[in-house]
């Protein structure tokens, strides 16, 4: 880090050069960067420290690591969330198996994604698995028969991106999930609406699974409709013939009922990791946007520096060389 | 998904005068257990669905799928283990994890069913009722609102509720109060999804009238 001197003076110069340092950021992450930096109090303190004076660089550490403790207390909560919600999708998948090659023709891509940008590169990640999941559908179906694909999406940030190119496709979008904490009522209710306006054979669910808080892995998480499971493709399904239904119902409705639960349970479960894997991307983009404005602060104070005691020499050439003119 | 659910489990009630029916006790598997259950630890993935992939994504790694973070299930034994093994989970928490137990008595729709080791590949929904997980003399007891139950053949019980309580927690005025309105909701029910939501209402907290032991 550089000296307290340089730095000040550094302070002086990026203001004064807060226009090229726009032009000089191409990248909107570096943008927000500089927005982050900006808000954090080092440029938009009231008082333009003159130069020579300290400037309140404590408490701007001090602020940096209130918001990091925050933003790891937020993470910690959702991760706890999370972690305890993954045992309820294991039973289904293990009584109904996980077959995400098969060739269906109605297909539903529910992807989830944040609503709230700044997260690094989750967002676009699901959004081009999900393209990827409709060219393979499209592989499988030959071009001239159209498969049925239809979007569902979850968060404002993947309608954002998958708007541009499959405006038509998308069938149901949610927004402004983040007003209210995940809970398995609201899953639920969202699973509901979704079955309830559209036909499908099989759901494939597009979502984050939170690794660690730098690891996200993309997670396709496949589901037959009833009336799949109940055509009875042996291999999908395993032995589910072999299981007797309990109750009064018929197999029809224990089916359907079941399907509807599973569906309700793994998308708890995926918006739970999604938001889970949200919160760890903001934390390392926060982190990476304060290391780069850090540095680029260090690297212009050198450059300030630099050009300061050229500018002197240059001066006092000019003196010294006028003053010796004169004497001789 | 839970109204439709309950509606019908409701209206069976309903129609069956709900009393607590004698407990059902099973038999054990005999030529089921000669059937090899699938392991499902693995997605079901094809070369085929590779290629593809390749094809039309070859800058992308293959997804994960959610058998990839599950642990394999055990195959089915020869003879039948002497001990059940219970997961029991709900949205907020692994309750039971991989415990091995004697029996399980679930509520599922068609009266209390208990669960031995070596009992037949069963799907059970399951309607708000009392759960009981017997370990020799240890019994711990749950209210459980709805979901469901899974007996394989591997002599692994899967139940998924969405809510689960122990019994102390209830208050007993509260019950007796729920009790009243939702009959009183019932019978002022203007059309068929108030009627609906009534009888589901007024069919849990009977069922915890029941289990709690009260009038």
């Amino acid at each position: 880090m550089a000296s307290g001197s340089g730095r000040r003076g550094g302070l002086r110069l990026a203001r004064i050069l807060s226009g090229n340092v726009n032009s000089y950021l191409s990248s909107g992450a570096e943008k927000a960067s500089t927005a982050a930096w900006r808000s954090t109090g080092q440029l938009s303190s009231a008082e333009i420290a003159p130069f020579g004076a300290r400037s309140v660089s404590g408490q701007i550490v001090r602020n940096r690591l209130r918001s990091r403790m925050v933003a790891a207390s937020k993470l910690r909560n959702v991760q706890v969330k999370a972690e305890n919600s993954r045992g309820l999708w294991q039973p289904f998948t293990a009584l109904l198996g996980d077959a995400p090659a098969t060739k269906v023709d109605k297909k539903l891509i529910v992807t989830i994604s944040s609503d709230k940008g700044l997260c690094g590169g989750i967002n676009s990640t699901v959004v081009k698995y999900s393209r990827a999941l409709v060219r393979l559908n499209a592989l499988d179906h030959g071009p001239d028969d159209k498969p049925a694909v239809v979007y569902v999406i979850v968060g404002e940030k993947g309608k954002a991106q998958l708007q541009r190119d499959s405006k038509k496709l998308i069938s149901l979008y949610f927004g402004e999930m983040r007003k209210q904490s995940v809970c398995f009522t609201q899953c639920s209710m969202m699973a509901d609406e979704i079955l309830k306006s559209n036909e499908y054979d099989a759901i494939q669910m597009v979502y984050n699974k939170f690794n660690s808080v730098v690891s996200f892995l993309p997670t396709v998480a496949t589901l037959l409709s009833p009336q799949q499971l109940l055509a009875g493709n042996q291999e999908l399904t395993g032995e589910l013939d072999a299981y007797e239904i309990e109750g009064a119902d018929t197999k029809e409705e224990v089916l359907q009922n079941l399907g509807e639960f599973q569906f309700a349970c793994m998308m708890f479960n995926a918006m739970l990791e999604n938001a889970t894997s949200e919160m760890g991307a903001q934390m390392s983009a926060m982190e990476n946007s304060t290391r780069n404005a850090s540095d680029m602060l260090d690297s212009l104070t050198l450059t300030y520096n630099r050009s300061l005691q050229a500018s002197i020499t240059t001066e006092l050439i000019d003196i010294i060389s006028g003053a010796a003119a004169l004497e001789g | 998904m839970l109204s439709r659910q309950g509606v019908r489990s409701g209206l069976r009630a309903w129609c069956a005068a709900a009393t607590a029916r004698p407990l059902l006790a099973r038999g054990f598997a005999d030529a089921a257990s000669e059937k090899k259950a699938k392991v499902f630890g693995e997605a079901q993935v094809t070369d085929k669905f590779k290629e593809d992939w390749k094809k039309i994504a070859p800058n992308f790694d293959m997804p994960k799928f959610p058998s990839n973070f599950m642990e394999a299930r055990p195959p089915v034994p020869p003879t039948i283990p002497a001990k059940l093994t219970v997961n029991f989970v709900l949205p907020s928490q692994y309750e039971l994890q991989a415990k091995q137990v004697d029996y399980v008595i679930v509520p599922a729709t068609s009266g209390q069913m208990g669960v031995l080791p070596g009992h037949v590949p069963t799907i059970a929904e399951l309607k708000p009722g009392i759960l009981s997980v017997h370990d020799g003399t240890e019994v711990k007891q749950y209210f459980v609102s709805s979901g469901f139950a899974f007996v394989h053949a591997n002599s692994v019980t899967d139940i998924v509720a969405i809510e689960a309580v122990p019994l102390d927690r209830f208050d007993p005025d509260e019950v007796r109060k729920g009790v009243q309105e939702y009959n009183q909701k019932m019978n002022s029910a203007k059309d068929d999804l108030e009627k609906a939501e009534a009888q589901i209402g007024v069919q849990v907290h009977s069922a915890l009238q029941t289990a709690l032991g009260i009038s």
